[in-house]
């Protein structure tokens, strides 16, 4: 609207000086102004992104279709590339989304000492250099690091309390999950005082696991668990790279939306269960959906942290960015370009889905402050 | 269903927001809570559903103590000042909420939502979001909601706090004619003086997290229990003076105070603007000189602005129109002052 005002407007401003200069609108720059910077941002970003993009695309599809699905999969070290990315991101992403609702759900509802400590660890993954988080796995457990020796000569030893651990801690989350409110509507496991029956049930499953897991021998023994240069560790730095993502994406939407819902909701009678799954699920879905798409994109991408802790083991511990530098090291730029082309394709996608769901987020929080209305 | 609350404290870190309060709501009264922001009558009220937890003292629903028992098992009601209403369901489906977590058959849940949308009137908005209503519809749907799961005690958070002034008078009548035909205890807090005495049976004046005055409102307004809760109850002419013989001595006036008192070398006088008389003439030592500042027609009653020529203190009066007509007053008329109703608070009461 108003740029059709400025065209109508500068004709007359431009022959005669009969229209005083003060007629013209203050907030508006002279047409050079506007049409060079215009021009010089497009120049930019068409140099800089738009020509090496459709380059990349050019230079994979160069010789054919064919040549190009061939570069793809023919090559069982790229193939295998691929496949490790489409394994390690979904693992770290699936931990990242649970540890980001959780973070995310402490901080946005609860006020405890070190809420502000919290807060900033959160972001240390994007302060931090990605090859220094890959370092600092590598010390603790690499070769040379603290744990190396021991993980080396029988790392499969932890595993009993590990997978113990972790199945005592989602049993406990599942009873507190599932016990009824009401005192008075309690039975079996949840009739007891819950301060006795939850460390007593705890220490017992926890032993009755790690024996029988020993027993039955389900662990190898006596032998090497490799974290560095191996699957796991791609996991581990993955995770840790892209670990802010989802819970930055989360605290501000559900201090925007408040708890009174969820209160409202166990007013009228909903379990906790009830109350996340109808209530604040639906309120924070878009930033969540937004969250996992940005921390998507920078696990397929991550390259530094992933660079220090693979070891690059073609067929291995390649991932497709590591791929990518190692098929242009070996002078194989059509394989090179066609896994690049990959990447940059999920990375349009990305793009395109995040603007979609940027014009739903605001309007999210917009209602949640009250201002609502249509 | 009756409610107690005995002994109840809650503190915020170093800020006590309920100080050993003591409440009896009787079966089907309807209450306000009054107080000025910051009295702790809004932690009281969250207190009650459970939405808080008191730090100290318990709450009894007809006999059975509660206090232990989580919100979602208390069957009270409340409604939020905000309304809090699920913003991604349709009314329909906010109202139906509390019976679809209690796994009632669908047949019955539509059954009541139909009954209530009738009770509040809006049959035809059913499948509109809360973002497509105005300011009194969702509140409406807010009380709906809560009386959807049958609550033993309804609870209203400033119900009308964030309305304009029409829909707040459409809304009070409502809400009293809502009560008399459902008859559910309610407590509702508010703010503003006018709406606890029209709507409520008894009104609880609360200060600093402290019960001040427990009352009808006809009680709380004629006899005020102390100086804070005379103040609040809308603005009042505070004399300081002694009190002889059941008299106020007030700037060389002796006027009759209503209750018997006993003698106060300091005190202090209240006069409500209403109880204010104005004469042309002194009558005896019952009246004090004054000159009359500012005159303001507007309104059912005219407001007028006097100086006591002694003391220099100001003084507010209403009349009814037909008194200032007889006088005639206007701005600068010298005139006599006595009051025919007169409190006195012995101490030295600071407001």
């Amino acid at each position: 609207m108003s740029a059709d005002a400025v065209i109508i407007r500068l004709p007359a401003r431009g022959p005669g000086p009969q229209v005083p200069a003060s007629f013209v609108n203050p907030r508006t720059d002279p047409a050079w102004v506007r049409w060079g910077l215009t021009g010089f941002a497009v120049l930019v970003v068409g140099v800089l992104v738009g020509i090496p993009v459709v380059n990349i695309f050019y230079e994979a599809l160069k010789e054919g279709v064919r040549v190009y699905w061939d570069n793809l999969v023919a090559d069982p070290d790229t193939r295998h590339s691929i496949f490790l990315t489409a394994t390690v991101v979904p693992i770290a992403l699936v931990a990242n989304i649970v540890f980001g609702i959780a973070a995310a759900w402490a901080i946005a509802r609860f006020k405890f000492p070190g809420r502000t400590l919290l807060t900033a660890l959160i972001d240390l993954p994007f302060s931090v250099s990605p090859v220094v988080a890959g370092l600092m796995f590598v010390l603790i457990f690499g070769l040379q690091g603290y744990l190396g020796p021991f993980l080396r000569e029988d790392g499969y030893s932890v595993m009993p309390y590990a997978t113990s651990l972790v199945g005592v801690f989602v049993l406990v989350v599942l009873y507190f999950v599932f016990r009824p409110a009401n005192p008075a509507a309690r039975r079996g496991v949840w009739r007891g005082p819950t301060w006795l029956v939850v460390p007593a049930a705890s220490v017992v499953l926890f032993a009755l696991s790690v024996v029988v897991q020993k027993r039955l021998g389900v662990w190898p023994q006596g032998e090497s668990l490799k974290i560095i240069f191996a699957t796991p560790g791609l996991v581990l730095a993955t995770a840790f790279v892209t670990f802010p993502f989802v819970a930055r994406e989360l605290i501000p939407i559900m201090e925007a939306v408040g708890a009174e819902e969820e209160l409202a909701a166990i007013n009228l009678g909903a379990n906790g269960w009830q109350m996340f799954w109808h209530i604040t699920a639906p309120n924070i879905k878009w930033g969540l959906v937004y969250g996992i798409i940005l921390c998507n994109a920078r696990a397929i991408g991550e390259f530094g942290a992933v660079y220090v802790v693979s070891g690059h083991i073609a067929g291995q511990t390649d991932t497709m960015p590591l791929r990518i530098e190692k098929l242009f090291q070996e002078y194989n730029l059509p394989g090179c370009f066609a896994v690049a082309s990959v990447l940059t394709l999920l990375a349009i996608l990305t793009l395109v889905a995040k603007a979609r769901l940027e014009r739903k987020i605001p309007s999210a929080v917009h209602e949640a402050t009250g201002e609502g209305g249509s | 269903m009756s409610i107690r609350i005995e002994n109840v404290t809650k503190t915020f870190g170093k800020f006590t927001a309920v100080d050993k309060v003591n409440l009896d709501v009787p079966d089907g009264t309807l209450l306000a809570l009054l107080g000025p922001s910051g009295s702790g009558k809004t932690t009281l009220l969250r207190i009650i559903a459970g939405l808080d937890v008191a730090d100290s003292g318990s709450v009894i629903r007809e006999g059975e103590d509660i206090t232990r028992q989580s919100a979602r098992d208390r069957k009270i009601g409340f409604v939020f000042q905000h309304y809090a209403l699920f913003r991604h369901m349709t009314v329909e489906e906010n109202i139906g909420y509390g019976l679809r977590v209690r796994k009632r058959p669908k047949a019955l849940i539509k059954e009541r939502v139909d009954e209530l949308l009738k009770l509040i009137r809006l049959e035809a908005l059913g499948k509109r979001y809360p973002a497509q209503l105005s300011g009194g519809q969702r509140q409406r749907v807010a009380l709906a909601r809560a009386l959807a799961a049958e609550p033993k005690v309804l609870l209203l958070d400033e119900p009308f706090g964030a309305l304009d002034a029409k829909v707040r008078q459409e809304l009070r009548v409502w809400l009293r004619k809502l009560h008399q035909e459902i008859h559910v205890t309610s407590v509702f807090v508010t703010h503003d003086q006018e709406e606890a005495f029209e709507v409520a049976d008894r009104v609880v004046v609360m200060n600093q997290g402290r019960v001040e005055q427990y009352g009808t409102p006809a009680e709380v307004f004629e006899r005020p229990a102390n100086p804070f809760v005379m103040d609040f109850l809308g603005n009042v002419n505070v004399f300081h003076g002694r009190v002889e013989q059941g008299k106020a001595l007030v700037a060389g006036a002796a006027l009759a105070v209503a209750d018997q008192h006993p003698d106060a070398p300091s005190a202090a006088v209240y006069v409500r603007p209403h109880e204010v008389v104005i004469q042309h003439e002194q009558s005896g030592n019952a009246s004090l000189p004054a000159k009359v500042l500012h005159v303001n027609p507007a309104g059912s009653r005219v407001k007028v602005e006097l100086r006591a020529t002694e003391s220099e203190q100001l003084i507010n009066a209403e009349l009814t129109s037909e008194r200032f007509a007889e006088l005639g007053l206007k701005s600068g008329d010298e005139v006599f002052v006595s009051a025919s109703r007169v409190r006195v608070f012995a101490g030295n009461y600071v407001i």
